[in-house]
């Protein structure tokens, strides 16, 4: 797996004096239905847009917080990536967006997924917006969805 | 930074009665974030959550052993591929 130093020297010395943000939360959260029949919501940091989505920004200072919504009838093959970082290897994504946001692998598995899944951008050094507004805006578009569970996955 | 990111929207969702699952490829960032409701830590390199592209079987393989640990009440971490963990450090639910 992946360790801290394999970065490179930069990202070390910055990741070494970075102070991680927390959200206290409560245990007691459990699937209503069984497994086998929960709409899986993903929520991906791998900076996906689809064609005609605004990208993300690469220069927004602290990071892009903002998000885009993909509809569960998505092309993963139409989606494109414009992640900031170079910390990892996105040829990856860039082959087969299921790497990250597996909707084929959701819809070959189960009768049902989420109407809607959701995709950040995940070089946030400054995450204020994202806890307090694109964050909240996520939780509340995936309630209102009716979505069982979430998955979620960094790059 | 992506696993930051990872950790708070997963704990905003929890904190409102959402069940979640993430994956952690950095796991010594995930420790600095713990608990985190359920974590599957996966050994690929970073970029690469699911596994391979390319690789339906492996990626499957990977998604259920993500799935797999919604059965469980949080917190919870698990390792891919598994390893032996010692009995009584999580039961399972039998709700699920």
């Amino acid at each position: 797996m992946a360790k801290l130093a394999d970065l490179k020297l930069a990202y070390r010395a910055y990741m070494r004096g970075y102070s991680y943000r927390r959200i206290d939360w409560t245990p007691g959260a459990m699937l209503s239905v069984p497994l086998a029949e929960a709409r899986i919501c993903v929520v991906t940091t791998a900076g996906f847009t689809l064609p005609g989505q605004v990208p993300f920004d690469a220069t927004a200072r602290g990071g892009d917080w903002s998000f885009r919504e993909i509809p569960a009838d998505a092309d993963v093959r139409r989606l494109l990536t414009s992640h900031k970082s170079d910390a990892f290897d996105r040829t990856g994504i860039d082959a087969d967006a299921n790497l990250a946001l597996p909707l084929d692998r959701l819809r070959e598995r189960r009768g049902r997924l989420a109407t809607v899944h959701f995709s950040f951008m995940g070089s946030i050094t400054a995450p204020e917006r994202l806890m307090d507004t694109s964050g909240p805006e996520v939780v509340r578009r995936v309630a209102e969805s009716g979505a069982d569970a979430v998955l979620l996955t960094p790059v | 930074m992506c696993h930051q990111s990872v950790g708070l929207i997963q704990s905003l969702l929890e904190r409102e009665g959402i069940p979640t699952v993430s994956i952690s490829l950095l796991p010594e960032v995930t420790a600095r974030m713990a608990p985190l409701p359920r974590v599957l830590v996966v050994d690929r390199p970073l970029g690469y959550p699911l596994g391979a592209p390319g690789d339906p079987a492996l990626q499957g393989e990977i998604l259920d052993a993500a799935l797999a640990m919604l059965r469980f009440p949080a917190p919870v971490l698990t390792e891919w591929p598994s390893r032996a963990v010692p009995s009584g450090s999580f039961r399972p639910d039998t709700r699920a």
